[in-house]
């Protein structure tokens, strides 16, 4: 187990190595020039040149990058362009916004999902399957930010239930949570319900049932828990898409999470906030897979490793 | 036949099949049936305040900001979010096949860097990326397609890849190979027809998640540029209107939801009906 461990860290820093060396060299490939956009339209060639030297622009790409992954290993992202903080600093000012939208997002998922999920499993083939299926694939299928808009339309601005935008209360987190929640409970209830399918034609499933134990407690004790799993793998997943992912949703509700950072910084072509970001993610999604990896064991021993 | 038999007995796969023809026809006959020009500000698009005109008789589904008929727009729309569909798709389709066949018949080093590359590309945030280069980049139909390919043709690889490494095992390619067959001639002729149901139902899946892609990216301003329609920069322009004229959101929203749906029902019965291990499953 313990080997198990370090051999997926170790996987998980390579990889984070490589995130970091491609999307430094996008950025720096691509077209936008930092230092024209912060020296302002009516900057000469020189000034140009003074704040590309300043940037330390001006040194070849690998010396840079090399720069760069030697203050990233002592936890540094470097200085925004814009703001003049450090980018540390910067994600971790808007981080605990956006685990808040996260963790309220995959509560709703979930309660959904699961809820979804067992009932069309129970009622397999039959109207209220299909109709669950149905709803499950319009969810799946549905723009996010067309989904916010409408929310907002409906429960902000007609009726006047919660506010347009902000954050700092309850009712702020609701429609945002809705959304993202909403939508990504289809993939949840499609997975829950398969699992369910397959748990329910189980031998100690049907050996519960022979033994005449109550319906409702194989459902609840023998079957739900079985097909748990994939929804810890899921969660696992989920919550690497949510961080890269939020950009939408915080745009729409003006929610200062890192995804509106990110946008910001995207605008203002500030490369060590979009780089920053950039890894941050990559990192919830390294770690959202390691947790499925290593959890699963915990929950389900036939997958235990010897 | 028997898949086109099996197709027709889904009432949801034939109601999607039905509503992808109509926006075929309807992006392909749009400078036909649109009632006005795309670019048009007409005279009277506008009320006397200069704000948008609701649903009625003249405008079927509303005017914009501008005055233009939303119906003409979301027909030319229909045009960008299929040509990104297709283009943006069928790229990363035959890239993901491209690299998952090779990482898979190669096996060895060269197969697993093939596939350590792909684990790498999985732990890019996709949206992010998608933003991020598409902003930096001038933003353009092509750019768009290309960007969007980028970012999807990661999991068709992994799909493809689990596919070859089964089917490279199996009797028939050994017996071809024993024969004398060539590294082309068995991947041409044995390993990508034996693919060809994958490529298939991700061929039309990942049109559903491309349409939402290119919406997302041109309502955040960073996708298809106006004034050249999209359905999502239909929505990025009139988002601030949203409380007074909603059919802006509510028609080129349901454009967006349809064409998604349609596309991810007709995908998910072929995957049913072309891969019977599958059936019932997710």
């Amino acid at each position: 187990m313990i080997e198990l461990i370090l051999r997926r860290l170790g996987g998980a820093l390579m990889i984070l190595f490589g995130v970091a060396a491609i999307t430094f060299m996008l950025l720096y490939a691509l077209p936008a020039d930092p230092a024209v956009q912060l020296a302002g339209r009516s900057a000469t060639a020189q000034t140009v040149a003074n704040i590309r030297h300043e940037l330390g622009l001006d040194q070849p790409l690998l010396l840079q990058f090399v720069h760069y992954l030697g203050n990233l290993v002592q936890g540094d992202l470097g200085r925004s362009y814009t703001q003049k903080t450090e980018v540390m600093t910067l994600i971790l000012a808007r981080l605990p916004a956006t685990l808040i939208l996260m963790v309220s997002g995959i509560l709703v998922e979930v309660a959904i999902g699961l809820t979804l999920g067992t009932i069309a499993a129970l009622n397999r083939g039959g109207f209220v399957d299909r109709l669950v299926m149905t709803v499950s694939f319009i969810g799946v299928s549905a723009p996010q930010f067309v989904v916010a808009l409408l929310l907002l339309y409906v429960f902000a601005a007609t009726l006047q239930w919660f506010p347009m935008s902000g954050f700092g209360t309850f009712s702020h987190v609701v429609l945002p949570a809705l959304t993202l929640g909403v939508l990504g409970a289809g993939w949840y209830a499609r997975m829950v319900r398969s699992a369910m399918i397959d748990v329910l034609n189980q031998d100690y499933v049907r050996t519960a049932r022979a033994k005449g134990v109550a319906e409702r407690a194989v459902i609840l004790r023998h079957a739900v828990p079985n097909a748990l799993l994939p929804i810890v793998a899921m969660i696992g997943i989920d919550i690497g898409q949510f961080m890269g992912g939020v950009v939408v949703v915080e745009a729409v509700y003006g929610w200062p999470g890192i995804g509106q950072l990110a946008w910001q910084a995207i605008q203002q072509v500030d490369i060590p906030i979009i780089m920053g970001v950039t890894l941050i993610s990559s990192l919830a999604i390294v770690i959202g897979n390691l947790i499925a990896d290593l959890v699963a064991p915990l929950i389900d021993p036939r997958i235990r490793p010897r | 036949m028997r898949i086109a038999r099996e197709f027709l007995r889904r009432p949801t796969a034939v109601f999607g099949l039905i509503v992808v023809l109509l926006v075929v026809i309807g992006a392909l006959a749009a400078p036909l049936i649109a009632p006005y020009a795309p670019d048009e500000q007409l005279f009277d698009g506008l009320t006397l305040e200069g704000a948008p005109i609701g649903p009625d008789a003249a405008f079927l589904l509303g005017t914009d900001t501008l005055g233009r008929d939303l119906l003409t727009r979301l027909l030319f729309g229909a045009r960008t979010s299929l040509i990104i569909g297709v283009v943006a798709n069928g790229t990363a389709v035959a890239i993901g096949l491209g690299v998952g066949m090779l990482a898979g018949y190669l096996r060895g080093p060269a197969g697993n860097a093939l596939m350590r590359f792909t684990d790498l590309m999985m732990a890019f945030p996709a949206l992010l990326l998608a933003i991020v280069l598409a902003a930096l980049f001038h933003p353009s139909l092509w750019i768009v397609a290309m960007v969007i390919a980028m970012v999807n043709w990661v999991q068709v690889a992994r799909i493809v890849y689990t596919e070859t490494r089964g089917l490279v095992e199996r009797d028939f390619i050994l017996a071809e190979r024993s024969l004398g067959a060539g590294h082309g001639r068995i991947v041409f002729r044995h390993v990508l027809p034996h693919l060809m149901p994958t490529a298939i139902v991700w061929g039309t899946l990942g049109i559903a998640t491309t349409v939402l892609l290119e919406a997302t990216l041109s309502f955040l301003g960073v996708g298809v540029q106006p004034p050249e329609p999209s359905w999502g920069n239909i929505i990025f322009e009139s988002q601030s209107f949203f409380t007074s004229a909603p059919w802006l959101v509510i028609f080129p929203g349901i454009a967006i939801l349809l064409t998604a749906l349609s596309f991810n029902l007709v995908g998910d019965a072929l995957r049913d009906i072309l891969d019977p291990t599958q059936r019932g499953r997710m």
